[in-house]
């Protein structure tokens, strides 16, 4: 059963996704099938947890079949501590997101919920890939329900958009390919746990596909189009589930497998990350709407995360993994929240938002509470992330120590002026008075997120104390 | 002179297809006209699964590769699996044929040419000196003129088949030439043995084979539409009859670059450091040349036709890594190409029998939703062009890719990513037409819409399925291309 695990993570969303695609459903029935789906894909995720030996090194649950003999390459997976939290992270919001799309209703739902799944599997295969051209599979795969999610369902600019987001990170990963095909021939084996290399080169074509996902500046142009385009349940699994993606990339591949390029390296990736949380927060503070701050703080947040992997210490990567949970769960909760404020105001402008806060208890206090989390308040389960980060970096120098803890602050800055634009203030010109508080199966949706978030708070060790990287 | 033993079985692919051919042509005379289109399409149909039989028998009764009959074929692996590949494309092609309104008086015609096409390119990827070479190539294209001119009510069908006659007849002209001037400098006809004078004599430099290596291959670069040879493409992919183009597209280009492996592996070993140059940078030029031009395209066959000038690019990078594993590549890309490209126009049949007119970016918004199974195809065949993973069409690049690395051109590598990136753009732009965009107009054919094409569609998922299958069983199939491109003497 245990080494058929991962594969069952992989599987069973993909499976349901041509159930729900192919057979003649109604919409509800269509959208409730998705939704059991998912679910029971986070409770194959809980199975595992349960399961997962944390006192033990290696890979487990894993699997190989062989793909094509002459090159070395196979279907092998499995799962180590981190990817397992990573899983985890994916599996909820993905879930989430399926709820919300289920509740407000999409057009075409079979089609929809079919490339959500798919979307699903995806995802886990990425985070549970042990040959890098299955990785490439899984990472390219990701791309293809997300291209038409944004393209069909997306907002009035959605054509531009994600012609844009295609060309950006297809860009980036066809570098990719290229150095797969390097490292992989070079080595004779596609195997992950086996390869090793000290090529400059490669490691920056591992490295451009990952800077462009993630994403990190200057290559985030695509960026604010795709988030406020895109559906808000498809924003939210962008920012919280994909763009891990590349974190979990630039720490497998790009740092434990050239250890040497990544320490050569290091003051390269250090100042894109630090330039990319530090724009990130200006821009996001400066931003005229909801999706644009939490877009930009984003890519702040991907910066950060990138900081503390290429601390490249123990201490900076557990805070990267803790903060990518984090950072997963938390900026999904602000986009599907930002949705429920734009199916109340049809807006997600500054100018005419505010004073949502009167007679709306529950959208004030999720609001607010993922807001405060978010902005790494003392006690908050960002917070130890981010601490960890900061120590883990300090090591390197303390200079980059110095900006993340100002990008702290202006975390600080933008998430409250988000809080205080959406809730206080003048009751804005498009927030109508009859604009209900969130409805019980919104509350349905957010709160486990926002649950997990505080479970998370009260013991962040849960991750930090449980996790295995090699 | 003493007669040569003729190995009837080597030659039975190509005789089951000339069969067919007769017996459709004699269809055309004695058969009923309310039968004759049924009678044809079986036949021709009937031609191709046999001639994939006998050439899957051959493949696998042929453990070592040898010349027969005077040395004017080779009967290898090779040859077997590229057979195998057109006759795959043949019988496809019948079935995206079988809707198409065709005048009724040419329709046994139009079949029999078809398998005569089909017994052309069969024969020609087993050729083993320069006459079977110049013959099977006049053979199957005279088919192919005729074929791309057969609607003569349409100008554009006739142009077609003019343009093509008029720059196919130079391309094969200036491959005769070639072959004389290699004829002249070295005696010889046959592959082998002109390595071998040209190893002997010194000739490695001689003027005369030089000029002639040249030659040959921008001969068979008019044929597999490698740019600069490619002008014809657009307008004869455009203007021919679509089930014509679609077979046009999966098997000429399969055959002129199989041979074009099999002539510059055996034939010219000794020239290996100057062809493979050559062919990277006609393969660069093709990539570059294929991929921007369709940018700009709104037709959707035109636009497939210049995508056919970059996969002959990236096909002809397997060439040029000039090792094993390049013949492997090219073999196995083959697979997923062809049945993309044969789907693809094949789609693009099916939306022109519904709309009368020709198909363009803007006359199939919104179609992937009117019609779920050709839309959802049109989807994976175009994923399968970009190489993008869940197709054949990724293995088959990165199979390409290997063979450039292996070969130590790693910029061949680098060209075909940057080629792939471009390409994404008009590749996606199929799909954003068929799914992001709404028609302006309902288009509602005076008529209603034709009838269901069971025909038509079953070639189409078949098509999707060995699309999609070739991406999941990729050992068995690596396999065989394996042990096909192993009997090549690299």
């Amino acid at each position: 059963m245990n080494d058929w695990l991962t594969t069952i993570l992989i599987l069973l969303p993909l499976a349901a996704a041509l159930v729900v695609w192919l057979l003649p459903w109604s919409s509800q029935t269509a959208g409730s099938l998705a939704l059991l789906a998912a679910l029971a894909e986070v409770g194959v995720w809980i199975n595992a947890l349960t399961r997962f030996d944390f006192g033990a090194p290696g890979i487990q649950f894993d699997q190989q079949r062989t793909w094509f003999d002459d090159l070395g390459v196979s279907y092998y997976v499995g799962l180590l501590g981190f990817s397992l939290w990573l899983v985890g992270m994916a599996v909820v919001v993905m879930a989430a997101a399926i709820a919300y799309a289920f509740w407000t209703g999409r057009e075409r739902p079979r089609a929809y919920f079919g490339l959500m799944l798919f979307l699903t599997g995806a995802v886990v295969g990425v985070f549970s890939a042990q040959d890098l051209l299955l990785f490439y599979v899984f990472f390219e795969a990701m791309l293809i329900p997300l291209y038409v999610l944004v393209g069909v369902w997306g907002g009035a600019g959605r054509l531009t958009a994600t012609i844009k987001f295609i060309i950006y990170t297809m860009a980036g990963s066809l570098l990719m390919l290229a150095a797969i095909v390097a490292l992989g021939l070079q080595a004779g084996t596609f195997d992950l746990t086996a390869l090793e290399s000290e090529n400059d080169w490669i490691f920056l074509g591992f490295v451009a596909a990952f800077a462009v996902k993630a994403p990190l500046f200057p290559l985030h142009g695509w960026l604010p189009d795709a988030y406020r385009e895109s559906s808000p349940e498809v924003a939210a699994v962008l920012s919280g589930v994909v763009s891990k993606a590349a974190g979990f990339g630039f720490l497998y591949i790009a740092i434990f497998r050239f250890p040497e390029p990544a320490n050569d390296l290091q003051p390269l990736l250090l100042a894109l990350a630090a330039a990319s949380l530090v724009y990130g927060s200006i821009v996001a503070f400066r931003a005229p709407d909801v999706r644009g701050v939490i877009a930009y703080s984003s890519l702040a947040q991907m910066g950060l995360i990138t900081i503390g992997l290429f601390a490249l210490n123990d201490l900076g990567r557990t805070g990267a993994v803790l903060q990518m949970v984090n950072h997963g769960l938390i900026s999904a909760a602000l986009f599907l929240l930002a949705g429920t404020i734009e199916r109340r105001t049809a807006t997600g402008d500054f100018d005419r938002l505010g004073g949502m806060a009167r007679g709306r208890p529950a959208l004030a206090t999720l609001l607010l509470t993922i807001g405060v989390i978010a902005l790494a308040v003392p006690g908050s389960t960002a917070f130890a992330g981010e601490f960890l980060i900061l120590a883990g970096v300090f090591d390197q120098g303390w200079g980059w120590a110095v900006v993340g803890a100002v990008a702290i602050v202006l975390a600080a800055m933008y998430m409250l002026r988000l809080i205080s634009a959406v809730l206080h203030q003048q009751v804005g010109s498009s927030v109508p008075a009859e604009a209900l508080d969130l409805r019980p199966a919104e509350l349905a949706i957010v709160v486990p997120l926002v649950g997990s978030l505080l479970a998370l708070s009260v013991w962040p060790a849960a991750v930090t104390d449980h996790l295995t990287f090699l | 002179m003493t007669k040569p033993t003729v190995d009837w079985f080597a030659l039975a692919p190509s005789l089951a297809l000339l069969a067919a051919a007769s017996l459709a042509l004699l269809g055309a005379v004695f058969v009923p006209a309310v039968a004759r289109k049924a009678f044809a399409a079986v036949v021709a149909a009937a031609g191709f699964v046999a001639a994939g039989v006998w050439a899957g028998l051959l493949y696998s009764e042929t453990p070592n590769a040898s010349s027969e009959i005077s040395d004017a074929i080779t009967r290898d692996r090779f040859g077997a699996f590229a057979q195998i590949i057109i006759v795959g494309a043949g019988l496809i092609a019948v079935g995206i044929s079988y809707g198409h309104r065709t005048r009724a008086e040419h329709v046994g015609e139009y079949y029999a040419l078809l398998a005569a096409a089909g017994a052309g390119m069969v024969f020609l990827v087993q050729a083993n000196n320069l006459m079977t070479l110049f013959l099977g190539l006049e053979w199957f294209s005279i088919c192919l003129y005729i074929l791309c001119a057969i609607e003569i009510d349409l100008v554009s069908s006739l142009e077609a088949g003019l343009k093509y006659l008029v720059i196919g007849s130079f391309g094969s002209a200036v491959l005769l030439f070639g072959s004389a001037l290699v004829y002249g400098a070295t005696g010889e006809l046959e592959f082998g043995a002109i390595a071998q004078e040209i190893e002997d004599q010194g000739l490695v430099n001689d003027g005369l084979v030089l000029a002639g290596l040249a030659m040959i291959l921008a001969g068979l670069g008019f044929k597999a539409s490698a740019a600069p040879f490619h002008m014809w493409t657009p307008d004869v992919y455009e203007g021919a009859p679509t089930p014509v183009t679609a077979f046009m597209s999966a098997a000429t280009k399969a055959v002129a670059l199989v041979l074009m492996l099999r002539v510059l592996v055996t034939a010219f070993p000794s020239e290996e450091e100057l062809w493979t140059i050559a062919v990277a940078v006609i393969a660069c030029v093709s990539l570059a040349v294929g991929n921007v031009a369709a940018l700009v395209q709104r037709n959707l066959k035109r636009m497939l036709a210049y995508s056919s000038v970059s996969h002959a690019g990236f096909m002809l990078i397997a060439v040029a890594a000039n090792n094993e594993l390049g013949g492997r590549a090219l073999l196995y890309y083959l697979i997923p190409y062809g049945a993309a490209s044969l789907g693809a126009f094949g789609v693009i049949a099916a939306r022109e029998r519904e709309l009368g007119e020709r198909v363009t970016l803007d006359n199939v918004a919104g179609m992937g939703w009117e019609r779920p199974l050709l839309g959802v195809a049109m989807w994976v065949f175009m994923l399968a062009f970009a190489g993008l993973p869940l197709t054949g069409g990724f293995v088959g690049k990165f199979y390409v890719f290997a063979a450039a690395y292996d070969a130590g051109k790693w910029w061949l590598v680098l060209a075909g990513v940057i080629a792939t990136a471009i390409s994404l753009y008009y590749y996606l732009a199929v799909i954003r037409a068929l799914y992001m965009r709404m028609p302006e107009i309902r288009l509602a054919p005076a008529g209603g819409s034709p009838p269901r094409e069971t025909v038509l569609q079953t070639s189409v998922f078949t098509c999707m399925t060995i699309t999609i299958g070739s991406f999941f069983v990729v050992e068995p199939l690596i396999d065989l291309a394996e042990k096909a491109a192993a009997q090549l003497p690299f």
